[in-house]
């Protein structure tokens, strides 16, 4: 049987991407595992794995396609022993009658392995039903429709999870105990109806109406879930923001000491390598910010999960150093490149920026002054930093210079009260500004 | 005496019990099925078939009786209780010996006897050559409820009636006086005003059908009463005396005021309790709840390992399909620890369908509006009368509606309620619904035939969501 290749759901949230690009053509023998394309999504673009082997018969969908439906076919392997030229047609529905005839053979020439082939593909389908059957079956995920939209809805990536119902489907009481037991992931965490953000949208004057000359751009996939997101995250949390200035001078040398013995590693930290460091091991010492308020529960972390805000092409993107607290300053940079590197190129796994518990946005580098962030829900709070700025500081009754860094955290205050968003930013300029604290 | 052993030996052949006998013996296991009265028990015998046997016979008179309405002409018509009872019986007994059948298809040895487990392990069955020892790895008590006894009016089968006497009446009760308005007494009261008597029904809640949602209650009341039924709520009954002419019973209404009243006849159907004396249940350790209910689990495991329970010994809701539903578990899961391939799925109460027969019959499935509101549910509502359906006019059957019952935030199907005819025959699309996990989209999108009453199955769902067509 040929085996029908449908576009997969790459995020739970996906719905539809764009075939950005084949990396195999027909002809092309492919085995489980290899590169079939580039597939591009709200969010990112991602690599397609093969998971059967065969021969590429037919690519049905062209390259540069947007808006392929998740589970739309978009190409058709043939197995080993079929024939490629009848697996390509074999799917058309007849579409030349004359080649029908000319197919016979084939199905023919099959025969003696028809006998045996099905029970090979039947028999390893068989044994896991024996036990509990994974609910992911290749393609299939076993779940119901009401789980399917908890899901979505909340954030739950349906292909980690396995399920309880008959046969390994996943129900209602699974997504429950999914998001009961884990982070939830950041995606689509309250966001019911995107409408509200589109009907303003189109209730915007367009810029024909004054004759003023521009370009239109088509949005992106990224794009619109930043828009939708972030317009979210004003209209859903009460924000309240507090800044304090930060004495990174101890910072800034030990940052220098420090380089100079790991350059023998090749490794270099920047500011925002310890700024991660530095805003985890305060959430530790003030865990009451680092929390996820959700409609009937609030949740506390245990570890503190940074996500970073990352420039890329045509939007931002937060990956995530994980058990930042625990990580140390060179493993937090190693991480932190690597993220990077892969966010610009677009090839960061649903994993790597689906989560975290509390967000971090740097805009040191341009030199601002001072500036703060859009929470990005779920999270409870987002720090964001401005440059380090030479100034004449009163120390010890004395006017110094002192490299000043401005930080400004943003709360949700159905989470985080005032007296707690403002103990954690004490707890965040203590730990900056006796950065050896952080080496322990 | 010859000593048997068995895999699975089944107290009990109700619906509950020679249903987890079969599917045990599909999975392999050896199987007995102990009997000490009847196979296929309350359900086959003396409940659920004989009675919707006997409200067919009711349906069919009614129907003779409007056969104006339709250009018919019938006259002269009359009805012969004992001829009704007769094919009732008729009908129990061909079930039975259809289990007969089964049982002997699927290799279950039946033991007609009572059965006791007399230690872990181990059942002794009272036959009547003596008493015959049987060994069991594993022991399901199957052994169903029965009418609960009001101390003040105990059943006399002559003017006092069970619903087993109901079922075989001596004599056509002329003012008949129903205790209890649960699916049992509901039932009876609409054969019996159907069949010609003057009938009244006393409920202590303050309303009918008490565990229906509260609209099926009132349009329920309303349409036994436009039959000519007397229907008393928030009422008791005090005291019955009983002669030969017939029944006193004191009765008194809502406001506590009693009065007397004279009956013909009395059918009291005031629940049911569980069979569970003879078992031999104290001496196992098996515990019960305060209402003597056995305990299990989800998969019908009692305290006791080995020893499971199902059907109405384990409580609520104390309906056929739910104890079948109990049984297949019970024999999955049984079959699960011997390695022998079950694959048991604990079941939801909520995805249990209620079917009253009574007329306009009545059937229902998960939360009531009221207990999902209670749950913390935000909900939409859908409603839709018999009277847009176009197959129900043409049916001639316009009284009744149906409901649907939504999550407002997932879209989740809640619950069901439906009146009106043939609704018992509906439930199941909901109960489907509700099993897959349904939101209200796939229902909306699915294809319901034309003309049929399951049209108002996708117009209530449409109408939760204010896009209702023929209304």
């Amino acid at each position: 049987m040929p085996i029908n290749l449908q576009m997969p759901a790459l995020s739970p949230t996906m719905e539809e991407g764009t075939l950005a690009k084949w990396l195999v053509k027909e002809g092309d023998k492919v085995a489980s595992g290899d590169l079939l394309a580039e597939i591009e999504t709200d969010k990112a673009t991602m690599e397609f794995e093969a998971v059967d082997e065969g021969t590429i018969a037919k690519i049905v969908v062209a390259e540069g396609t947007d808006k392929v439906k998740v589970g739309d076919v978009i190409a058709i392997i043939a197995e080993e022993g079929e024939d490629v030229d009848a697996a390509a047609n074999a799917k058309e529905g007849g579409e030349k009658p004359k080649q029908a005839k000319e197919e016979k053979p084939a199905p023919e020439k099959s025969d003696e392995k028809s006998e045996s082939e099905p029970k090979k593909e039947e028999a390893p389908k068989q044994a896991p039903a024996a036990k509990e059957a994974p609910a992911s079956d290749g393609d299939r995920i076993k779940v119901s429709p009401l789980a399917r939209r908890l899901a979505e809805e909340k954030g739950v990536d349906l292909s980690s999870l396995k399920g309880s119902g008959p046969g390994g489907r996943i129900v209602k009481a699974d997504i429950d105990a999914a998001e009961g037991g884990t982070a939830p992931a950041k995606s689509e965490a309250a966001a019911p109806t995107p409408a509200p953000a589109a009907a303003q949208a189109s209730a915007q004057p367009a810029a024909d109406d004054f004759e003023i000359p521009h370009s239109s751009e088509k949005l992106s996939g990224m794009r619109k879930t930043i828009a939708r997101r972030l317009t979210e995250a004003k209209q859903t949390i009460p924000h309240y923001r507090v800044s304090i200035d930060v004495n990174i001078d101890k910072l800034l040398k030990l940052r220098s000491e420090l380089n100079a013995s790991l350059e023998p590693r090749g490794i270099k930290l920047s500011v925002n390598d310890l700024m991660i460091k530095a805003q985890a091991v305060a959430l530790m010492q003030a865990p009451d910010s680092n929390v996820s308020f959700t409609d009937d529960a609030m949740i506390h972390y245990h570890r503190a999960d940074i996500a970073v805000a990352v420039s890329i092409p045509g939007g931002l993107i937060t990956p995530i150093i994980t058990s930042a607290d625990t990580k140390s300053l060179s493993v937090i940079a190693t991480e932190m490149k690597d993220l990077a590197e892969r966010a610009k190129a677009g090839k960061l796994k649903m994993h790597e920026y689906q989560g975290g518990t509390a967000s971090l946005s740097n805009m040191g580098m341009f030199g601002v002054t001072t500036f703060d962030a859009v929470i990005n829900p779920p999270h409870g709070m987002i720090l964001a930093i401005s440059a380090g700025i030479k100034k004449p500081v009163v120390i010890d009754d004395s006017v110094q210079i002192a490299t000043i860094m401005a930080v400004t955290g943003s709360f949700d205050h159905r989470a985080i009260d005032g007296a707690t968003g403002a103990a954690f930013m004490k707890a965040f300029k203590e730990t900056v500004e006796n950065p050896l604290g952080m080496l322990a | 005496m010859t000593d048997k052993s068995y895999d699975l030996i089944v107290l009990g052949s109700g619906p509950g019990g020679y249903v987890a006998a079969i599917r045990a013996s599909q999975l392999g296991l050896k199987t007995a099925i102990v009997e000490r009265e009847n196979l296929g028990g309350i359900c086959l015998n003396w409940g659920c078939i004989p009675t919707k046997a006997l409200l067919r016979s009711a349906e069919v008179y009614h129907n003779m009786k409007r056969a104006a309405d339709y250009g018919l002409a019938a006259e002269n018509i009359s009805a012969d209780i004992d001829a009704v009872v007769k094919r009732s019986r008729g009908v129990a007994k061909q079930l039975n010996q259809g289990v007969t059948h089964l049982m002997k298809k699927n290799k279950i040895d039946v033991i007609m006897g009572d059965g006791k487990i007399s230690e872990k392990g181990k059942v002794t069955v009272k036959t009547d050559k003596g008493e015959e020892e049987l060994a069991a790895k594993n022991i399901i008590i199957a052994t169903g409820a029965r009418a609960r006894d009001l101390p003040f009016a105990k059943a006399d089968g002559k003017r006092i009636w069970t619903y087993r006497h109901a079922m075989t009446p001596p004599e056509m009760p002329k003012k008949l006086l129903v205790i209890g308005s649960g699916a049992i007494g509901i039932e009876f009261a609409s054969f019996y005003n159907d069949m010609g008597a003057d009938v009244t029904v006393v409920e202590m809640m303050d309303r009918i059908v008490p565990v229906e949602d509260e609209e099926i209650s009132k349009f329920l009341e309303k349409s036994l009463k436009k039959q000519g039924m007397t229907i008393m709520t928030g009422a008791g009954v005090k005291s019955i005396e009983t002669s030969d002419k017939g029944v006193k019973a004191e009765i008194a209404d809502s406001k506590g005021e009693a009065k007397s009243y004279d009956f013909s006849h009395v059918i009291v159907a005031v629940g049911i309790q569980p069979n569970v004396e003879t078992v031999g249940l104290d001496e196992l350790g098996i515990e019960p709840d305060e209402r003597f209910h056995i305990k299990t689990d989800g998969m019908c495991r009692t305290n006791v390992e080995g020893i499971y329970a199902i059907g109405d010994v384990t409580g609520g809701p104390w309906l056929a399909h739910k104890a079948s539903h109990e049984g297949v578990i019970a024999a999955e899961a049984i079959a699960a620890d011997m390695g022998k391939g079950g694959h048991p799925h604990p079941m939801d109460p909520n995805n249990i369908p209620g079917c009253t027969y009574c007329h306009p019959q009545i059937a229902s499935v998960g939360l009531t509006e009221a207990k999902a509101k209670a749950a913390g549910h935000d909900v939409k509502v859908g409603n839709f009368p018999f009277i847009g359906n176009g197959k129900a006019i043409a049916l001639g059957e316009t009284e009744g509606f149906v409901k649907t019952v939504f999550d407002a935030k997932t879209g989740e199907l809640l619950g069901a309620h439906m009146i009106g005819s043939e609704v018992t025959e509906l439930i199941q699309g909901y109960t489907i619904g509700k099993t897959l996990e349904t939101t209200e989209t796939e229902l909306m999108h699915t294809v319901f035939p034309h003309p049929t009453l399951s049209e108002m199955m996708h117009e209530s769902v449409l109408d939760a969501y204010e896009r209702v067509l023929h209304m």
